[in-house]
């Protein structure tokens, strides 16, 4: 029997949220004001829950590592963020976003979660636009779409590429509100380090102010994880530099259940590696693929003349060149999911087909869609037998109204102009599906502990689609949060002020400082960077694109080593009570050192190919989809929720059973 | 290439500071300079030095992390780019580069190149919002048209990342482009014309309560902001504030 109760209400899934949201206790105005909340992160997701928890009358203290909640990672978001508007009239609907999300997702997710996902998203909208939220417009003044990987309609709401920056300022304005009327106490600069238990419940945390290096207690009636996502853990990926899994791997090690780890999503458009000293990789959103063409050379000698320098993409004929996107996936082209995209791109280059000197790049070509788009535009300004540079001219043009800032960091990087020779791309880390193991009122095994946006084991099964990430942290932190937590609050009316001077946060708070005086006492003679980036290999070669049993267990010994010599060797300069950059650093990959083993595990537990996770030992083997992931859904329709019980090895799987009664279970195909 | 790196080193707010060589070698000019300082810092730390501190985080231009006043620039040379997203091709062998924290009273120093901008929080905090709640029935988004030169102006001032380099380059240390900024994106959507009047007085006052500087027109700002935050913004904020003072309640 399994412990996990998903609490997911009764009902038909058009009616559960409605029905639920009208039965569910409420803690009145009056009240709200003696119940304290912490949230920890503010980005989208803690951001929007702050404000709204604020609104409503709470207390609430929240927390960020960065200087301000502006600068969490939500801002990198770049392509846009969906809603079933049908806005376009192109036959969206709630239904179709549900539909999409758990099919993109590859039926690994909760359909009661997604279906009330998809029903708020558009409520987002028009949150975002009603505090100032400047989404691209059309020239009838209204709102304009695009459309992304996976889906059939155009439901993307966007600004420029600035989409996640422009909801995060949005959300951060709300936050400022609150802030100024008190009701937001707001922790910059502060560090999570643990969660505060007391006969059960979360009711408090331990923080370290980042520039005195204080250790502080603060207590609440319930906390919410709003950390973001655990990506860094291959050391390189598109999330920021800071970005970490110590608040969630914290609360999982104090109860919490961690879910499906190995779903992470490699993002097929980032900027390809050029060198070991790379300390993060870049995206180019995924609103490219829109335009670009995906391809390599169709012949391995070409290749080489490429990888060699001797031959240019634009000298390369038509017949050349391979769109291996559009060759296997006629229907939906360059526009697959990401998994999809990303092992395609693997193929190729582990077939010897990739195009830059370490042969990890595959083109993403422009010349096309500004031969289309200038074409249009001569028609439009009404010129005759334009000529190719005219054409070319008005074309690019266009391409840089659509994607200007993202073609201009291209070319910043990479220092080649991509209007005139196709951009380079190659996979890259970017998303984790898995994360803590949360039920319908996104609450976690742990009473009162909540987690909400990407730290979440979320929405997203085993493979997300684009623009779907910004919209469950909005849709968790506005409109989902506010009302499940008051339920669970409704019985705390009444519990006053939660005192820091007890055992339970002396305990914890200990156990903090054990750790940090450690660090800086441990005379070892390697920096944390050493650690972080071997463990970053064995994660991206064992437990990558592509597992097999033979590497995941390889991986799990490699890391337990790494770990058992980071203990030793690992060197931290400075002291505890300043801003110490290597310590924040130090704690938090020795976290990922645990949760990299974990991830491992539960790849190899789960048998089965299915969205980000490709077992090589599960594929078709014969038919139309030979060579595509095989997903089992007679054995592995669960989510595996992992108790901590030491050792990442010796954590103990719990299986969500999941049920789909509104949409049929289906292979995959984008064919 | 082989680089001479003269940084200010300062332990802490009380402290005095100076400015310390440093050599690095073998720097590849596809590092990005952020990369660069990863070196020298793995370097320290190999020696049992302390790192140098600076901030950063997202490491692609956006988050307003990193502020590094490198051979008197603010973000350094090249343009419409902040520090992170500088890259060593930038510079050629045997250069010496000298690297500061943002300078201005507004900003104190916390360490080494890390400085304290919460001056622009408290600014954003009297004003920088709309004052609407989340409940799930705030009218339908679509219900007002806004023209697409207003959203695409109001974007481009939104675009403001709110790193500062506008602060450092000016030598009154003014925050007028960061607030222009923000007092534009609302002033320019008809969402944000309800509270007009007192959102541009209250920012503007508590802009100065900060301790930021005048504005002389001197447009220093203007040519080291990343983001490509124009003059413009100021010149509208100030008929705003202009408007503002004329509406008596
Ligand atoms: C480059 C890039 C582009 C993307 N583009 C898109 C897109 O176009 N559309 C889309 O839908 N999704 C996109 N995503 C995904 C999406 O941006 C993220 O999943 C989402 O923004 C995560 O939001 P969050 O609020 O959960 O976490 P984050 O925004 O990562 O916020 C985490 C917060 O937690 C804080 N924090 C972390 N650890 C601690 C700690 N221990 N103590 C205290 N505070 C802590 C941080 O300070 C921060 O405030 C993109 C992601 C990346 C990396
Ligand atoms: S106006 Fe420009 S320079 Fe000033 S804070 Fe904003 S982005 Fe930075
Ligand atoms: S580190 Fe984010 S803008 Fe430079």
């Amino acid at each position: 029997m399994s412990v996990l109760d998903s609490k997911v209400p009764e009902g038909p899934i058009k009616d559960k949220w409605t029905n639920y949201k009208d039965k569910i206790n409420l803690v009145n105005p009056a009240n709200k004001r003696h119940i304290d909340i912490i949230v920890v992160g503010t980005g989208l997701a803690g951001g929007s829950a702050a404000a709204t928890l604020a609104e409503l009358g709470y207390n609430v203290k929240a927390f960020a590592y960065q200087d301000s909640p502006r600068r969490a990672h939500s801002i990198a978001a770049q392509g846009g963020i969906n809603a079933a508007k049908n806005y376009m009239g192109d036959g969206d609907s709630t239904y179709r976003l549900f539909y999409d999300t758990v099919k993109g997702g590859d039926y690994r997710s909760r359909e009661a979660n997604v279906y009330r996902l998809a029903e708020v998203s558009s409520n987002i909208i028009d949150q975002c636009v009603a505090q100032g939220v400047p989404f691209a417009r059309d020239y009838g003044g209204l709102l304009d779409n695009r459309s992304f990987g996976g889906v059939l309609v155009s439901r993307t709401f966007y600004a420029k590429g600035q989409t996640g920056q422009q909801l995060l300022l949005g959300c951060y304005s709300a936050m400022n509100r609150q802030i100024a009327r008190g009701k937001i106490e707001m922790h910059n600069r502060h560090e999570m380090l643990d969660v505060v238990k007391i006969d059960g419940k979360a009711r408090g945390i331990i923080a370290r102010n980042l520039i005195t290096g204080e250790i502080e207690r603060h207590s609440a009636h319930a906390v919410v994880i709003a950390t973001g996502g655990y990506g860094n853990v291959y050391f390189l990926s598109t999330n920021a530099m800071g970005s970490n899994a110590t608040a969630a791997w914290k609360i999982h090690k104090k109860g919490a259940f961690f879910a499906n780890p190995c779903f992470t999503q490699i993002h097929p458009t980032c900027i390809p590696r050029s060198g070991d000293y790379q300390s993060k990789l870049t995206l180019m959103s995924e609103s490219l693929r829109n335009d670009g063409r995906i391809w390599v050379p169709a012949k391995l000698e070409d290749a080489k003349a490429i990888q060699e320098g001797r031959l240019k993409p634009t000298e390369l004929a038509e017949e050349d060149r391979d769109y291996y996107l559009e060759r296997r996936y006629p229907a939906f082209g360059n526009l697959v999911p990401r998994d999809v995209a990303s092992r395609a791109a693997k193929e190729r280059c582990d077939a010897g087909y990739g195009v830059n000197a370490t042969g990890e790049a595959v083109y993403l070509d422009f010349a096309a869609a500004i031969e289309r788009y200038g074409k249009v535009q001569a028609k439009i300004q009404g010129i005759s037998n334009p000529s190719k540079e005219k054409i070319t001219e008005l074309g690019e043009a266009i391409v840089e109204e659509k994607y200007g800032n993202l073609f201009q960091m291209y070319e910043k990087i990479v220092d080649e102009n991509p209007y005139k020779t196709p951009m380079m791309i190659y996979p890259a880390t970017h998303y984790t599906m898995g994360g803590v193991w949360v039920d319908y009122n996104l609450m976690t095994t742990v009473p009162g502990l909540y987690c909400i946006g990407e730290a979440n084991f979320s929405d997203h099964g085993a493979n997300r689609l684009g623009a779907s990430a910004l919209m469950q942290g909005l849709a968790d932190g506005y409109f989902v949060l506010p009302y499940t937590i008051g339920d669970y609050l409704a019985d705390d009316i009444r519990t006053g002020v939660i005192p820091t001077d007890t055992k339970e946060f002396d305990e914890v708070e200990k156990e903090v400082k054990d750790k940090i005086d450690f660090f800086i006492n441990n005379n070892g003679t390697k920096s944390v960077d050493y650690f972080h980036k071997r463990l970053g290999k064995v994660m991206w070669d064992k437990v990558g694109m592509s597992r097999n049993e033979k590497g995941l267990k390889e991986a799990m010994a490699e890391i337990k080593q790494i770990r058992e010599e980071f203990w030793k060797e690992v060197k931290v300069p400075g002291s505890a009570n300043e801003m110490n950059p290597e310590l924040e650093k130090a704690g938090r990959v020795a976290d990922f050192l645990e949760l990299g083993e974990l991830f491992a595990k539960d790849a190899l537990v789960r048998e089965e190919s299915c969205g980000g996770h490709f077992r090589e030992e599960s594929v078709e083997l014969d038919g139309e989809q030979k060579g595509e992931a095989k997903r089992n859904d007679k054995d592995f329709a669960f989510v595996s929720a992992w108790e901590y019980k030491g050792e990442p090895a010796d954590a103990v799987l719990h299986k969500e059973q999941l049920e789909f009664k509104d949409i049929e279970l289906k292979q995959r195909s984008y064919k | 290439m082989n680089l001479t790196l003269k940084i200010w080193r300062q332990k802490g707010p009380q402290d005095k500071g100076k400015m310390v060589d440093y050599k690095v070698s073998d720097i590849s000019e596809h590092m990005s300079f952020l990369e660069m300082m990863d070196v020298l810092n793995e370097q320290l730390v190999n020696s049992g030095e302390e790192p140098v501190a600076f901030d950063h985080d997202c490491r692609e231009g956006i988050c307003g992390m990193c502020s590094l006043h490198i051979n008197g620039e603010a973000h350094g040379p090249d343009r419409g780019i902040t520090t992170c997203q500088l890259h060593m091709r930038m510079f050629k062998d045997g250069d010496t580069i000298t690297i500061e924290p943002w300078r201005a009273k507004a900003f104190p120093v916390i360490k080494d190149l890390v400085v304290d901008r919460s001056a622009f929080e408290r600014i954003q905090q009297a004003g920088g919002y709309i004052s609407v709640n989340t409940s799930g029935n705030t009218q339908d988004a679509n219900s007002i048209p806004i023209s697409k030169h207003a959203a695409d102006e109001a974007m481009d001032a939104a675009a403001c990342i709110g790193c500062g380099a506008c602060v450092a380059s000016c030598k009154n240390s003014s925050a007028m482009l960061f607030v222009g900024a923000k007092v534009s994106q609302f002033a320019l959507l008809p969402q944000g014309q309800v509270e007009a009047t007192d959102r541009v007085k209250n920012m503007v006052a508590q802009m100065d309560l900060e301790g930021f500087g005048n504005c002389t027109n001197t447009g220093a700002c203007e040519v080291e902001c990343p983001k490509g935050i124009t003059l413009e913004n100021i010149a509208r904020m100030n008929r705003e504030l202009f408007k503002a003072s004329l509406i008596k309640f």
